[in-house]
Order: structure tokens, then sequence, then C-alpha cells
């Protein structure tokens, strides 16, 4: 029997034994609380332990489980909220109350619980990994496919009917290479650390549409695609990630709460519960799962939690669906690996953080893609991961080593967000690469204008900051007419289109049909207006004719389902500019 | 058989190392008796092999290697808990120091409690009218939440609280019972005695429980403060129904605390000398606050730092900004313009305000006019800095309306007396008041329904003199 050598906050040691494989689960004390060997040296195994350890004891025997952590996957995960490590929590209630204690092993999924499952093979038929042999519904809008581990192959040698079972009842049994019986039940198990395999990655070809115009638009996103959103605190940084969660086209939501508030999680699932998802007029939760380790549970929990849930995902994944990954926040998974890197007492890298930490990062990061999975299908995992740079320094180790491994990177911005303009993405630090993947998509499906109306409305934020420097020592007064156009026109753009009210229910989501529209509304007015100047007309007069406050209510005035509304718009800008016109040509005239 | 160990094999700042220990188990807590009689307490920090370290509350000056017997007692620290708690006065590791005994327990529970989980809290809601206009309009309180203010050295922070705790009792209207528990950690004697004084004076003494490290006392002693006082909050709130405002003050010593420990165990350091783990620390404190399914009270947090250089990317306020919903951060410019409470409004926020206001809980115009009053503000910001530069007379007309409502914006909405608690009303008025010395076209925040029945640009008359 091993037993424990040294405690020093969540690391246990172990001396002098040889049961222990790295990465293996087991279980620590006589309250067998979950640990994962992290380190074997001739004399010690080093555990990280998932639960607070106070009250273990030396002496106390540690259990090896000879498999490494792993999340058991099968119909129920869709619309629980676990902890990091897969527990239920509000099983975890069940048993301990509103206080979580030590040792609470419960099973991840509800065993209890009867789906109606179709099998999908008969007698005979050879299986692959990842082919499905029974389907479930699993929740009103997700069909549960059970496939086969990856790791096995074999020809079916018994089928249960069709009917209603729960996970641990055997539906089929295959018959391996070594002429093996295995008893297949509805779940199976894969280790959280370790990508499932697939047929082959995919080019990236379809953006992940969320209606926030300046994702949409400016700083677009692809399904399969990694995005980074860093902002010092205050700035909005789960706000954007809530939004995209709510609005964002992907099958099924991974919401990760990585050391962040416990209020935070309560407010996602409560507003996930009652907000219908207006694609299958059903509550969000129905395609959403939620990993919830707040600030205060267990370091090593938080450390394991990115993994559980990129897991969850790369399974479903597998059955053809698109999913999403909400990380908030990396940079507290960072701070976790930090706090384990140091009770281990290795050779810190930059500001205390280890010297593996960018691999880390991009192994989570690489595990996102467009894939052919196993079975044929194709479905992908969209990771984006908020980050909290320390003292909004976006130069310190986890958002700069992120950078490099994501292609989108939006950055918040302090001063849009003293200012209250939500999203505080910043359009001029921010990128994305996808744009040229993406570029055939948005001509076939918003039109080939689409891309020369971004162009415009980028082209005018840039002018913008041009002036800004100038005026920002001069003076707005001293410009032409045609630059205070640009100023007030960047103004439209800003607070008429960047700007999203994600309380008002047409602004809070915008279809990609009314954000190319808006685009042409304001690129319609400045070319009136510039127009207007070269005529004559004063720049004051041009502001003075309300038109411009109109277009910056658009988004408030026009519903989503009335884009025929916005052709009064046009003409009344035309209008309204040729009026002013011809005053002038009046006065000219007398 | 309860063993006692003889003697010691190492003393190093507050740690001690003990030998040949078997029956020692992490997080416990030790009793170590002095050959001269006296007792002090000790918390096992690490074992190693036989080896054992513990942190000593009040400090190991005296102890020598074999002048000590120290007895493991099989628990975790445990504080005593009961409604007699109310109006006591306690050191920081929780032993009662106002002369009037122990108290009767009804129960102990763990100071380091047990984190909360995620599916029990319930979203907090209700909003805590502090009747601060600042504060009411542009950072809500909600019970629950937990929302420190940023102050520096010098700044009216305590005045701040002491407000605060007032007027928050005024507005307690449900009937339920309210309570202040108050943590000092490393304040200065005068403080502590300001506190209990403005305590006393507002007639809520007997509903504070106080519990006090001194700037003179053990620092092992601050680093159990604030759990003391958490553990004793919760039992009050989640037990006894009570709704409970905690005052810790000043988190910064308790973060000093925290790494002169760290650096005497020869921990990795982190950012300034911290230890890596400074925000997991943090937030098993903070997130302590919350309300939970199956109990009427609530914790609320009013956390209390001194950023040190006034600077908000010190670790300190840093994570701690992370970790609680907000910040209300007071500014100097506005102290030393006479301005109290000098609250400076663009970095201030309260995150759980949204849910919290508007129709039902203050009033429908409320988010609309919070909204407009920060984009406005964050304009003077703007116009003031150009004023800089090329002189005030050189503004536009609508940089010089900016101007004009930036300096009345300060006199009439921010400033107000010590004694003065406004309401709601008063409050979101002023503020369209205020909001009617700028041309509607600026007030692109608020809807048309809304101006039409709260804008009237003669209101502002009022502010022209």
């Amino acid at each position: 029997m091993d037993t424990i050598y040294s405690i020093n906050g969540p690391v246990v040691k172990v001396k002098d034994t040889k049961d222990f494989s790295m990465l293996e689960m087991v279980y620590v004390g006589y309250k067998r609380l979950i640990g994962e060997v992290i380190a074997i040296t001739g004399e010690y195994t080093t555990i990280q332990v998932y639960e607070v350890t106070t009250g273990l004891t030396v002496g106390e025997p540690v259990y090896p489980t000879g498999s490494p952590m792993c999340a058991t996957l099968g119909p129920g995960i869709i619309s629980n909220i676990f902890d990091g490590i897969e527990r239920p929590l509000k099983q975890i209630e069940k048993v301990s109350g509103v206080f979580i204690n030590e040792g609470a092993n419960v099973p991840a999924l509800d065993t209890e619980r009867l789906f109606k499952v179709k099998m999908a093979v008969q007698v005979g038929d050879r299986l692959k990994g990842g082919d499905v042999y029974a389907a479930c519904q699993e929740t009103p809008v997700i069909m549960h496919y059970c496939m086969l581990s990856p790791l096995l192959s074999g020809e079916v040698v018994w089928v249960k009917n069709d009917g209603h079972y729960n996970i641990n009842e055997v539906v089929c049994r295959i018959k391996n290479g070594k002429g093996e019986i295995i008893n297949l039940n509805l779940t199976q198990k894969w280790p959280i650390r370790q990508a499932r395999p697939v047929m082959d990655r995919m080019q990236i070809s379809r953006p992940l549409i969320t209606g926030q115009r300046i994702i949409d638009t400016i700083l677009p996103i692809a399904k399969g695609g990694t995005a980074a959103i860093p902002g010092g605190f205050g700035t909005g940084k789960t706000m954007t990630q809530h939004q995209l969660a709510k609005w964002c086209d992907a099958d099924i939501i991974v919401y990760i709460g990585c050391g962040e508030r416990g209020n935070e999680m309560t407010q996602v699932l409560e507003e996930f519960s009652e907000l219908i998802d207006p694609k299958t007029n059903r509550p969000l939760t129905d395609r959403t799962v939620l990993i919830a380790n707040t600030s205060n549970m267990p370091v090593a929990a938080r450390e394991a939690s990115i993994y559980t849930g990129i897991t969850l995902a790369e399974y479903y994944r597998d059955m053809g669906y698109h999913i999403a990954i909400m990380a908030d926040s990396t940079s507290r998974w960072a701070e976790a690996l930090r706090e384990i890197s140091g009770r281990l007492e290795e050779m810190p890298a930059e500001e205390g953080f280890p010297a593996y930490l960018p691999s880390r990062l991009s192994e989570f990061y690489e595990r996102a893609g467009y894939m052919r999975t196993l079975n044929g299908r194709h479905g992908s995992v969209t990771i984006i991961g908020a980050v909290s740079p320390q003292g909004s320094d976006f130069s310190e180790p986890v958002t700069q080593n992120t950078k490099r491994f994501v292609r989108c990177f939006w950055t918040l911005d302090k001063s849009l967000a003293y200012a209250r303009h939500y999203p505080a993405i910043n359009w001029s630090t921010s990128y994305s690469e996808y744009l040229d993947d993406l570029t055939d998509y948005y001509n076939t499906n918003a039109g080939p204008d689409f891309l020369r109306y971004r162009q415009e409305i980028t082209n005018i934020l840039l002018e913008e900051s041009k002036l800004m420097d100038i005026v920002k020592l001069i003076g707005a007064d001293v410009l032409p007419d045609d630059q205070k156009l640009v100023i007030e026109i960047a103004r439209v753009v800003r607070v008429g289109f960047l700007q999203q009210n994600a309380y008002h229910k047409d602004d809070t989501y915008v279809p990609l049909g009314k954000q190319k529209l808006m685009m042409k509304t304001i690129l319609h007015f400045y070319e009136k207006a510039k127009k207007a100047l070269s005529e004559g007309v004063l720049i004051s007069d041009i502001i003075n004719s309300g038109m411009i406050e109109k277009i910056i209510r658009i988004k408030y005035d026009i519903p989503n389902d009335r884009p025929d509304l916005f052709d009064e718009y046009l003409s009344e800008i035309d209008e309204v500019h040729d009026k002013l016109i011809s005053e002038v040509k009046e006065v000219e005239a007398v | 058989m309860i063993i006692k160990h003889l003697g010691l094999s190492e003393v190093n700042g507050p740690l001690i190392v003990l030998d040949k220990v078997t029956d020692a188990s992490y997080d416990e807590i030790a009793e170590i008796h002095l050959n001269d009689g006296t007792e002090r307490t000790g918390r096992v920090v690490e074992i190693f092999g036989d080896k054992v370290v513990l942190q000593v509350f009040e400090g190991t000056k005296g102890l020598s290697l074999t002048n000590t017997r120290t007895k493991f007692t099989g628990q975790p620290m445990l504080l005593p808990l009961s409604e007699e708690l109310l109006g006591r006065v306690f050191n920081g590791a929780g032993k009662p120091v106002d002369g009037l005994g122990d108290i009767f327990p009804q129960k102990f529970a763990d100071i380091n409690g047990k984190p909360l989980n995620p599916v029990s809290r319930t979203y907090p809601r209700n909003y805590i009218r502090t009747g601060i206009s600042s504060i009411d309009c542009l950072m809500t309180l909600i019970r629950g939440q937990k929302l420190p203010i940023f102050s520096g050295s010098g700044l009216s922070h305590n005045k701040l609280a002491v407000q605060i705790v007032r007027q928050a009792k005024i507005a307690e209207e449900s009937g339920q019972e309210f309570a202040v528990v108050f943590a000092a950690m490393g304040v200065k004697n005068d403080v502590a005695d300001y506190f209990k004084r403005s305590f006393a004076e507002s007639g809520v003494q007997q509903k504070v429980v106080m519990f006090m490290n001194l700037s003179n006392d053990p620092i092992i002693e601050r680093i159990l403060t604030p759990r003391c006082a958490l553990t004793a909050a919760e039992y009050l709130a989640y037990e006894r129904n009570m709704h409970i405002l905690v005052i810790m003050t000043d988190m910064t010593s308790y973060c000093e605390a925290l790494r002169e420990f760290s650096s005497s165990k020869n921990e990795i350091p982190g950012r300034k000398g911290y230890p890596g783990y400074l925000y997991s620390d943090l937030a098993s404190l903070y997130e302590r606050a919350g309300v939970v399914e199956g109990s009427d009270g609530s914790v609320t947090q009013i956390p209390i730092l001194t950023m040190p250089n006034d600077d908000i990317t010190h670790p300190i306020p840093d994570l701690t900004g992370y970790i609680t919903e907000g910040q209300i951060v007071l500014d100097r410019n506005l102290d030393q313009t006479g301005i109290y409470p000098p609250i400076s409004v663009l970095p201030s926020l309260s995150r759980l305000m949204k849910d919290g206001i508007g129709e039902g809980y203050t009033r429908e115009d409320h988010s609309a006019v919070a909204n407009q009053l920060f984009a406005a503000y964050a304009k003077v910001v703007d116009a003031r800095s150009l004023a800089s530069v090329i002189g005030e007379e050189e503004l536009s007309d609508i940089d010089k309306a900016y101007m004009q409502f930036g300096v009345q914006f300060e006199k009439h909405f921010l400033a107000q007396s010590f004694d003065e608690d406004r309401t709601i009303e008063e409050t979101l008025d002023l503020g369209w008041d205020l909001l009617a010395l700028l041309p509607k076209s600026e007030l692109d925040r608020i809807d048309e329904d809304l101006l039409a029945q709260h804008y009237d640009p003669k209101n502002a008359k009022r502010f022209m003199d």
C-alpha cells in the first residue's frame, strides 16, 4: 500500500514507489480525494489533488486507478453544469449542501435517466473507431450519437432492440480482432489531456456568425477558428463572451468558467434557461454545457477544467456538430499552472510562470479546428478564450503567448469601456486573420458589396484616428470641412454601427443582411455629404439637418425583420442633401 | 492519548519546524505551550515525512529550540459562533479582547470555509440604497455583491465606508435584521478608534462584530482576520438570516502579510514578490460574498484597499478588480479640490447593477441616465485635456457645454455632505437636470420616450449662476 509522505497545499508526494504512471488518476487519503500524478522521480511520485487537502495526514493511503484522468462521455452532458473534473454540481449539492465538501464522489452522468435509444447497427456489421452504433434524443434539439471509441473496432455480434435504456445498459457487443467480446453501453471514456483523433483537418471556410457587428463585419471569426479576448477588469470580457454564447450560430456551446466569479455562473445558468433560442425555439440550456470552476474552488481542478471542456466539445464535434467553446478566463488557468509549478519548485520563466506555458497554451488552442471526423461527418470546435492581463498590460506572458496561437485577437479597451462603449473591442489594435479564408463565404452569402463596404468603413476609422492626432493638438474647429465630415462620419460608425446594445431586443443580435444595409446607409450618407460639401454646403448645415442622429438610431429604429425600411432612409438622405444643395444654389443665384 | 512534542528543530520568521511527528494532519491547529506558562497557536502549513512546518499566529519571539511543548489538536482552525457575536470585539484570531469573556458557542465552523457551489447561489438583484448619489446612480451596490473601495493613503475611504454603513442601515425596509462585520487588518489604532466611535455614534454598535488586527499585531494573525470575519458573517447570514455588510480594511496590509509569510516559507514569488497564489487566496475571501438558496440572509462585502502609490495596476488592486464585482475608485485630485466623496466616476463600476436597477427596483430611466452620465463625463475628460492644450476659449461650443457640465456634475452630483442622504428619485432627477446642460442631440444613450418625459433645458437654469 502506497502512503502519503508529504503535503504542501494541493501537492502531495508519495515516497519510494513504482506503482504509478504519469498523468494517472489516483484517489488520495481515506476520503478518496481525486488527484493526478504530475511528476515521477526515483524517490518521489508527485500528485496534484483536485480538492481541498485540509485534514490529510502523512501515512494515509493513495490508491492507483490505472488510467489517466478521463471524461465520461455519453448522453446527459448537455444542459448540465459540471465542476473542473466533470462532477455534476447539482448532484453534489444534493449530497453536500450549498458548500462543496471534499470527497464528494458522484458519477458524472445521471445513471437513472432513461433515453429512448435507437440502434444504428445490425449483427454482422463491421465497426471501426468513431462509427455510430446507437442514437438517442438527448435534449429536444440535440440528437446524441453513441460512437465506438476511436481505440476499438470489431464485428457486431449482438444488438439489443430499440428501447428506453439508462447510460450503463449494454446495448451492443462487438468482437475485436483478437476474438475478445467487448460490451458497449451508451458511454465511453476519454483522457482529457489527449485530443480525440479525427480523419483530417479541413480548410476553414465558414464564419461563426455572432450577430455582433464589430465581429461579423470588421473582425470575423471562422468556425473551427481560435480567438482571444484580452482586456483589463471591467472592460467587458465576460459580457462579450455571454453575448457570443447566446447568439453565435454554433450547435452547442461549452462555457468554461475557469477561476471566475460564482455569481457569473449563476447568471449564465439563469439567463440561458430563460433565453429562447430563435433558431430552435427552445431555451439555450438545451444546447449548452457549463463547466464551473469558480475562483474559490480548488486550484488544481481549475487547471483541468479547460481540458475537460474541450474533451466534451470534441466528443460532440465527432457527432458532426459545430461547437463553440467560451473559456473565461485562460489567464486563471495559466495562474493555476503557475501555482502548481511553484509548489513543485520548478524553475520559473517570465513572471513566475513555468517555461512550458506556451506549449500548454498551443496544445489547447490547436485542439480547435474544422474536421472530418472518423465517421466521415463534418464538425468544428471554435475556441474563444478570454485573457485577463495583469495590470491591463498586454505585454505580459499569457497575453503575448496566447497571441501567437490564436488567429483572432479582439482587444478590449479601457477608455472605450469607461465611455460605456460596448462591446469595447478596439478596432485599431484588434485583428482577424480569417478574412481571406472567409471571402468566398461573404461574397456568396452576403453579396460582393459586403467586403467592399467593410473596407470603406475601416478606412473611415483609420482616417479618423489620424485626424484625431491633429485634433488633440489643435482642436477640431480648425480642420477643413471635408475632414470635419470624416470625423462626423466616424462618429456615426462608432456610435451607430460598432457600439451595440446587448440589452436592446433588436440590437442584441443583428443579422448579416441588416449589418450590410447599415453600412450601406452610412456610406451613402457619406457620399452625399461629400458631394454637398463640394457644392458649397456648410458642414454645420449637414450636421444640423438631424440626419446624423437619425442614422445613428437606425439600430434601434429599424427592426431586424424590416430591411425594406432602409430604402426610406436612403431616399431621405438624398432629399435632405438635394435640399441643402438647392438652398446654396438659390443663395448663389441671388 | 495526547502526545506533546518537546522542543523544536528550527525557528524561521513566523515558522517553526518540528521533527519526528507522525500524527499531524494538513492545515490543523497546534497549541504551543511555552515553559513560562504562556500558550501560542500554530497551524500546519507543510508536512514532509515526519517533519512538520507550523506557522505561529502570535509570532515566534521568545521561542527557542528547547522551551516548548507542542500539542496537535487534530482540528482545523475553528471559530465559535452564536448570535452573541453581535456587539463584541475580537482580535484577529477570533479571541475576545473586550473583556467580556468567551462567547457560548452554538456551533464551531472552520474559518477557511468551503467553496460555495455555484448552482446553490441565487443571483443577487436587490439593491442597497446608500444615499450617496454617485454610488446609487452610477455604481449601484447590490445585496450579496463584493464591491471594493480602491483608495489611496490619506483619502477619505474610511469616512465613506462609515457613511455607507449608516445610510444603508436606514434604507433597510425588508424587516430583516441588518448587521455589520468589521475586519480591521493592519490598521492604525486611530483608524480602528474612528470606526468604533462612528459605529457607536450612529447607534449600530450593538449590530457590529469587530475583528481587530492592528498594525502592530502579528502578521500571521492578520491572515486569519478576514477569514474569521467572513466565517462569522456567513453564520449570521445563512443560518440566522440576517443581511450582513462586511467591511474589510485594509486589504493591502493583508496582502503584504501574505507576502511576508510566503517569503519566509521560501516560496517562488510572482509579481512584485507577492506569492503566485495571491489571486486564489484573495478569491477565497471575496467569493464568500453572496446570497444562497434556502436562506434569506446575504453577505455583502466592501473591502477597502489603499493602492500603493495610487497605482491601479499594482497586483493588489489589479487582482482584486478581477475577482470583485466592480470597484469604487477614489481620486486624489477630486479630494484636493474639496469634493467629498472623491469618487472617480469613469473607472468605477458595479457589475451587478444592470440586473438590480430599472423598473421594479429603482426607476425605469435609471440605466439610461447612468449610461448617459458616464458617456458625457468621458467627453468632459476629453474636452479638459484638449482645453489644457489649446485653452478653454478655443473650444467648440459643444466642448464648452461639456466643460460646464463637468464642473456642475462634480459640484452637485458627486459632492454631497457626510450626513446627506439622497433618495434614488432625488439622485436620478438631479442627473436629468445636469444632462439638460447639454444639447439634446448629444444624448445618444437615451431613447426618445424618456427624453420627452424628462429632458427639459429649463431645469439646467439653476446651475447657470
